[in-house]
């Protein structure tokens, strides 16, 4: 099939007022609260629906709740929304308004804005075990974006084995899809989780939540206190390794889900030369970075939820509409979430034992194949790219960045365009000499 | 598994699949039993990890376009897929 070269760029009469870059519950309620005040709005996903991980919808299944509120909320307030475009660099102009280039299937996208908000999420954090690279072993969020992308783990001998309050609603989508769960392993020592599931009683929707996800999957057993130590198989997993510090046992099993919590997706807000504090976007109580026009909401701020995101998101759709004065109503909410979401984060602590489960002998880059080994502790990450080519490949370093942050202490390093692997045809893209009309989601 | 019931016919390494329509190509994959998507530099086989756009490690040549990301590509009529078109030696990118 002959691909279809397309370069779109908006006319100068429909230079964004606003940019908001992630359609998560972050970017939906930028989009629609800053559109709502009569600006001219652009929402940009790289997935093919918005809705972000947490409201990705089951292919053919109708959105519920908030979700449909804010589905809903986006469409009739008149922002563009475009779909499938992944957004590979952002530039500030001399006249202090931002020029972003995406790519889309059909072709590059360039446009104008005033403003950007970045509401980019987050993504899995994955350490390295000896097995983690077998075809098989894939994130927890990763299970219920496949399953809800359409995949089918039925009949499936599944160990979920990793952190966060992620693990158990994964755990009850997959029996309910008719997998059997054979383990559920969180490694975070019991008492840290009971204190946190103790602070739930200040949230009965969450506990009733927590039961519910419990009630799915009678039977399976979870326990604290436990992590991976190594996966293996035959070209694909086959059988995994757990401990409790103590007692080493192994489980048969199709496949193994394991990530450690959330890690900001904050590669936008570093090129744009955001500030960071603790590895998240720094934003003042308008959610405005440390850059002039260049507003921040969600994950990337702090790990948090769908309800701080939410928050966030109208916040900064608010303030960099101007009308900041109307978001005030939503401060405290956003600041009572987001304390909420620092005891979560306690009760998570990962511990150092999972900085010894990769051997000199385990891939730690997977884009690459750079083993622990071929990496020198007291490096920095800049080294560690010059002379293995660690986190060089395809994804940018988004998994192996990560997890060198938690195993050797390292920063991330600076980032450049591209942000993401793009066709040649995207960064020497010209403007096309007609405008399309801006109503062209994939 | 959609609701819609609707069926597009794909072919994976030129075996034609009948798939539900609205499903990712990583997902439709997955059901007709493929686990591994791609070869690594080293050669090892690899399948999706993060599931979500990130990782790259569901790289398939969709169509004839190298290094698409099978996790956020949806299935389509007609639609080919080949895995391990990602060969060991050092990509030049995109086709």
């Amino acid at each position: 099939m002959e691909r279809r070269e397309q370069v779109l760029r908006f006319a100068q009469d429909d230079r964004f007022d606003i940019l908001v870059i992630g359609g998560g519950p972050a970017g939906i309620a930028a989009a629609a609260r800053a559109a709502e005040c009569g600006l001219n709005v652009l929402l940009l996903d790289e997935g093919a629906d918005v809705g972000g991980q947490i409201w990705r919808r089951r292919t053919g299944s109708l959105a519920r709740g908030a979700a449909r509120a804010w589905f809903t909320r986006l469409e009739a307030s008149g922002a563009t929304v475009i779909r499938g475009a992944s957004v590979v660099d952002a530039a500030r102009r001399a006249d202090g308004g931002f020029t972003v280039t995406a790519e889309r299937a059909a072709g590059a996208l360039l446009v104008d804005a005033g403003v950007i908000v970045l509401a980019t999420g987050a993504r899995e954090r994955f350490l390295p075990f000896p097995g983690w690279t077998l075809p098989g072993v894939i994130g927890v969020g990763a299970a219920q974006a496949l399953l809800k992308g359409g995949a089918s783990f039925r009949g499936k001998r599944v160990v979920i084995a990793g952190s966060g309050p992620l693990l158990l609603p994964v755990a009850s989508a997959l029996a309910a899809d008719g997998a059997s769960v054979r383990l559920v392993a969180e490694q975070a020592r019991s008492r840290d989780v009971g204190r946190f599931a103790l602070g739930l009683w200040r949230h009965p929707a969450t506990l009733v939540q927590a039961a519910r996800y419990r009630a799915g999957f009678v039977g399976t057993p979870y326990t604290l206190g436990t992590w991976v130590t190594a996966a293996r198989g035959n070209g694909r997993v086959e059988e995994v390794d757990v401990t409790n510090g103590r007692t080493t046992r192994t489980i048969a099993c199709d496949l193994l889900s394991a990530a450690f919590g959330l890690v900001p997706n904050t590669e936008l807000a570093r090129l744009l030369g955001c500030d960071r504090t603790d590895g998240m976007v720094w934003v003042n109580h308008d959610q405005q970075t440390s850059q002039a026009g260049v507003y921040c909401a969600g994950e990337p701020t702090g790990i948090g939820g769908v309800e701080l995101s939410l928050a966030e998101g109208e916040i900064a759709g608010l303030c960099s509409a101007g009308h900041p004065g109307d978001a005030r109503a939503l401060l405290p909410r956003r600041d009572r979430l987001r304390r909420d979401a620092a005891t979560m984060d306690r009760a998570f602590t990962l511990r150092p034992e999972l900085r010894t489960l990769a051997h000199a002998d385990t891939i730690v880059c997977r884009c690459e194949d750079v083993t622990l080994g071929a990496i020198k502790a007291d490096w920095r990450m800049r080294q560690a790219k010059l002379y293995t080519r660690a986190g060089m490949g395809a994804c940018q370093g988004r998994i192996c960045s990560s997890a060198l942050e938690f195993l050797h202490g390292w920063e991330a390093d600076t980032t450049r365009l591209p942000v993401e692997p793009t066709l040649y045809s995207t960064l020497t893209a010209e403007p096309a000499t007609s405008a399309p009309s801006a109503n062209h989601g994939a | 598994m959609s609701a819609t019931g609707a069926l597009v016919t794909m072919a994976i390494d030129g075996r034609e699949v009948r798939v539900s329509a609205g499903i990712s190509v990583a997902a439709a994959m997955l059901d007709a039993g493929v686990i591994a998507f791609r070869r690594s530099v080293n050669g090892s086989d690899r399948g999706p990890l993060c599931g979500m756009g990130v990782c790259y490690e569901c790289r398939v040549t969709i169509d004839d376009v190298a290094h698409r990301r099978a996790c956020l590509v949806m299935v389509a009529d007609g639609l080919r897929v080949s895995t391990h078109a990602c060969r060991p030696e050092r990509s030049e990118g995109p086709a």
